[in-house]
C-alpha cells in the first residue's frame, strides 16, 4: 500500500516510478517548447485566499491546516491559483505563459475512491493578445502532452453562451448579477431563472408590510426596520433599507416573458457535434428577441473563429462534441472550456482538460487594473495516463 | 479468534437524556439499573438477557457507534448526521424515541426585514460582500451539517464561524452575522432579536437508538440483537 499512488499500483519506487519520472519529463518537454517558463508554487497556500474566491466549500474539498505565524493555510487543490498569484508577484504587467508539475491534495467525500493525492501537469497561459488563437492553441497543446497512447474522446464547452444568454433578456442588472453567480449551481440557477418569470409567487404578508413601507418614503421604511428589532451585527440598517428598496423595484419590474426563460433554458441544452451546435445556437438565437439575438452575436462569432482556428491547427472542428453546459460545474472558468476523456476507461478521471478564466485574474488582481488580464490554462494527469496507457496495452 | 463480547448498549450517563431513556426502555420490559443514582459509569440491562450496559456521555456515543465498539446506542440525531461521515453506511435507525427534540434551524436578525427566506440570504451574502469586502459569517458548531445544508440550498458565498457555545450571543457580538444552531423553544432567539428563517429548519432531531452496521457480532449476539429489535418492534409492553 504505502507504494501506491494514485491510478497506479506500486509506482513510487522502483521501475514503476522511473516510468512515471520519463513521463512526466516528456510532459514537460511538450510544454517548454510551447514557450513556457517553468514554475514551482509551494505547496501550501495561504487559506483566506482560496476561501474569499471560493467560499465554505472549499473546506469540504481541501485541505485545511494552521500555522501560529501565518495563519490558514491549504495544501494547493489545484495549480491555478497558485500560479496566478507568482505571475502577480512578478509584476503581472506583461503577457507570460508558465509551466509546472507536481502534487496536489483533494479532500474526497467517504467512501469515495477518487485519490486525494495526485500529480498534475499544465499551462497556465495570462494577457494573450488573441484569445481565440489562444484557446485553439492551448486545446492543442494539451492534447498533444496526453500523447498518443491511448485513443482520446474530447468534450468542449463555452461559458460565455451562458453569460451572454443571461445578457439577452433584457432583465433588472441585479437579476443578471444573481443569475451570473449562480451560473456554476445548475439547479439554482434554474430556480432563480423561474423565479424572476411570470409565475413568481405572490410576496408573504410581511413582504407585502415591507414592500409598502418601501413605497411609504424612506422614513417610513426606516421606522418599519426600527419597529422590527434593535440593530444587531455588522449588517447596517442603511443596506438592510437597500435591499428593501431593491426588492421593492424587482416587484414592480415586469416579470420575464416565458419565452425568454425558455430561451435561456434552450441555449443551455445544445449539444452535439460542434457544427451542429453552433447551427443550433444560431437558429436559436434567429428566433429570439432582437436583445437576445444581439447578445449571442458576438458570442457566436467567436465560436465560429474558435472551430476555424482549430481546423487551422488540424482538429476536425466540426465534429468535436459541444455541451453548452459543460464547464459549470467547474467554478471560475468562464469561456471555452474542454476535456479528454481515455476512450474505454471509465474507472479513469478524465486524462487532462482546461479552459479560460478571465474574470478571476481580476478578482486576484492581476493585469493593469484597466481590466482583467486574459488567462486560458490546461492541466494533464501524469498517473492516469500512464494507467490508461497501459490498460490500453494489455 | 475468540467470540466477539456480548451485545453492547451505549446509554447517556446522566442528565435529562439517561432519565428519558431509562424510562423508554422500561416502558418497553427492559431495565436499565444502578445508572440512575451511581457516579460509577457501570450498570447492567434486566427483562432481556445478552445485553451489556455502557453507560458513556452523550456526545461519546456517535464516535463509539462508528467505531464499532458498541452494537447500540442511544443518541441524538443530529450529533449522528454531524458527527459521522457518510453515517447511512455506518448506521442504522432502530427506533426514534419522541424525546430530546431539537430543531436545528438558521436565524439571523430580526431587524433584517428583507430577509425571509435562504434564498434571501444569499442575495443578502453577496450584498454583503459587496459593501464589507468579507463573506458574511455564519456562527455554529455544526459545521458538516451547516455546510450540506447550504450547499444543497445553492448557497456560496459565506464563512462559517466556530462557536461552540452561547451562540445565539455572536451576532450582538458582531463575531458572526447569523447563526445554525439547535433550539428548543425559540426563546432564547427571540431575547436576542434573531429570528429563524421561513424554510431555515435543517433538520428536527430527536434521542434515536442507532444500530452500528460495521460492530463485530457473533452467532450468539446476533440472536440476541434480533430478540431486543422484536421486542422493540412490539412496542410499550
Amino acid at each position: 500500500m504505502a507504494a501506491h499512488r494514485a491510478y497506479l499500483p506500486g509506482a513510487r519506487m522502483g521501475s514503476g516510478l522511473s516510468a512515471l519520472a520519463d513521463e512526466l519529463a516528456r510532459i514537460a518537454g511538450v510544454f517548454a517548447a510551447s514557450g513556457a517558463e517553468t514554475v514551482e508554487p509551494a505547496a501550501l497556500q495561504p487559506a483566506d485566499l482560496l476561501l474569499n474566491l471560493y467560499g465554505e466549500d472549499i473546506r469540504a474539498r481541501a485541505y485545511l491546516t494552521d500555522d501560529p505565524v501565518d495563519g490558514a493555510l491549504v495544501l494547493r487543490p489545484d495549480f491555478t491559483v497558485p500560479v496566478a498569484l507568482l505571475h502577480r508577484a512578478s509584476g503581472a504587467l506583461s503577457p507570460a505563459r508558465y509551466t509546472y508539475q507536481g502534487p496536489i491534495w483533494r479532500r474526497q467525500a467517504p467512501g469515495s475512491a477518487r485519490p486525494t493525492e495526485y500529480l498534475q501537469a499544465g499551462v497556465e497561459s495570462f494577457g494573450d493578445p488573441d484569445p481565440i488563437a489562444a484557446d485553439a492553441d492551448m486545446f492543442v497543446l494539451i492534447r498533444d502532452a496526453l500523447g498518443g497512447a491511448v485513443p482520446l474522446r474530447a468534450m468542449t464547452g463555452d461559458l460565455s453562451v451562458a453569460l451572454a444568454a443571461i445578457r439577452g433578456l433584457e432583465a433588472p442588472d441585479r437579476w443578471v448579477a444573481a443569475l451570473r453567480r449562480h451560473i456554476w449551481r445548475p439547479a439554482r440557477f434554474r430556480a432563480v431563472l423561474e423565479g424572476y418569470g411570470p409565475d413568481r409567487p405572490a410576496p408573504s404578508e410581511s413582504r407585502a408590510a415591507l414592500l409598502a413601507a418601501v413605497a411609504a418614503g424612506p422614513d417610513a421604511l426606516d421606522a418599519h426596520i426600527v419597529a422590527a428589532a434593535p440593530e444587531a451585527g455588522l449588517r447596517a440598517r442603511a443596506e438592510i433599507a437597500g435591499r428593501a428598496t431593491a426588492l421593492a423595484q424587482d416587484a414592480a419590474a415586469p416579470a420575464l416573458a416565458r419565452a425568454r426563460i425558455a430561451f435561456v433554458e434552450a441555449a443551455l441544452s445544445v449539444r452535439g457535434p460542434s457544427g451542429d451546435a453552433l447551427a443550433a445556437l444560431r437558429a436559436l438565437a434567429a428566433d429570439a428577441p432582437a436583445a437576445a439575438a444581439a447578445a449571442m452575436s458576438p458570442v457566436l462569432d467567436a465560436m465560429a473563429r474558435r472551430l476555424d482556428a482549430l481546423d487551422a491547427r488540424g482538429v476536425d472542428a466540426a465534429a468535436l462534441p459541444f455541451d453548452a453546459s459543460f464547464g459549470r460545474a467547474l467554478e471560475y472558468y468562464d469561456g471555452f472550456t474542454f476535456e479528454f476523456c481515455a476512450v474505454g476507461a471509465a474507472h479513469l478521471p478524465p486524462l487532462g482538460g482546461g479552459g479560460r478564466y478571465d474574470a478571476l485574474t481580476m478578482r486576484l488582481g492581476l493585469g493593469d487594473g484597466s481590466g482583467a488580464m486574459r488567462a486560458v490554462g490546461g492541466v494533464v494527469r501524469p498517473e492516469a495516463m500512464l494507467a490508461a496507457a497501459r490498460g490500453a496495452a494489455s | 479468534m475468540t467470540e466477539p463480547a456480548a451485545l453492547k448498549l451505549g446509554v447517556p450517563s446522566k442528565g435529562r437524556l439517561r432519565d428519558a431513556t431509562v424510562a423508554w426502555f422500561a416502558a418497553r420490559g427492559i431495565g436499565i439499573e444502578n445508572a440512575a443514582s451511581s457516579r460509577e459509569y457501570a450498570g447492567h440491562v434486566t427483562g432481556i438477557d445478552g445485553v451489556d450496559l455502557v453507560l458513556l456521555s452523550a456526545g461519546e456515543i456517535p464516535r463509539e457507534l462508528a467505531a464499532g465498539r458498541i452494537h447500540l446506542g442511544v443518541t441524538g440525531e443530529d450529533l449522528v448526521h454531524e458527527k459521522i461521515p457518510a453515517w447511512q453506511d455506518r448506521l442504522r435507525p432502530v427506533a426514534r424515541m419522541g424525546f430530546g427534540h431539537a430543531d436545528l434551524i438558521i436565524a439571523v436578525p430580526t431587524s433584517w426585514v428583507d430577509v425571509e427566506t435562504v434564498a434571501d440570504l444569499d442575495e443578502a451574502c453577496a450584498a454583503f460582500r459587496a459593501m464589507h469586502g468579507q463573506p458574511l459569517r455564519i456562527a455554529t458548531k455544526y459545521h458538516a451539517l451547516a455546510r450540506g445544508f447550504l450547499k444543497r440550498a445553492g448557497v456560496a458565498d459565506y464563512r462559517l464561524v466556530d462557536s461552540q457555545g452561547a451562540t445565539e450571543g455572536v451576532v450582538r457580538n458582531q463575531a458572526a452575522e447569523a447563526i445554525i444552531d439547535i433550539t428548543s423553544s425559540g426563546e432564547t432567539l427571540a431575547a436576542n432579536h434573531l429570528k429563524v428563517l421561513s424554510d431555515g429548519l435543517i433538520l428536527a432531531s430527536q434521542a434515536t437508538l442507532w444500530l452500528a452496521l460495521d460492530a463485530p457480532l457473533g452467532p450468539r449476539a446476533a440472536r440476541d440483537l434480533d430478540r431486543l429489535t422484536q421486542r422493540l418492534r412490539d412496542g410499550a409492553a
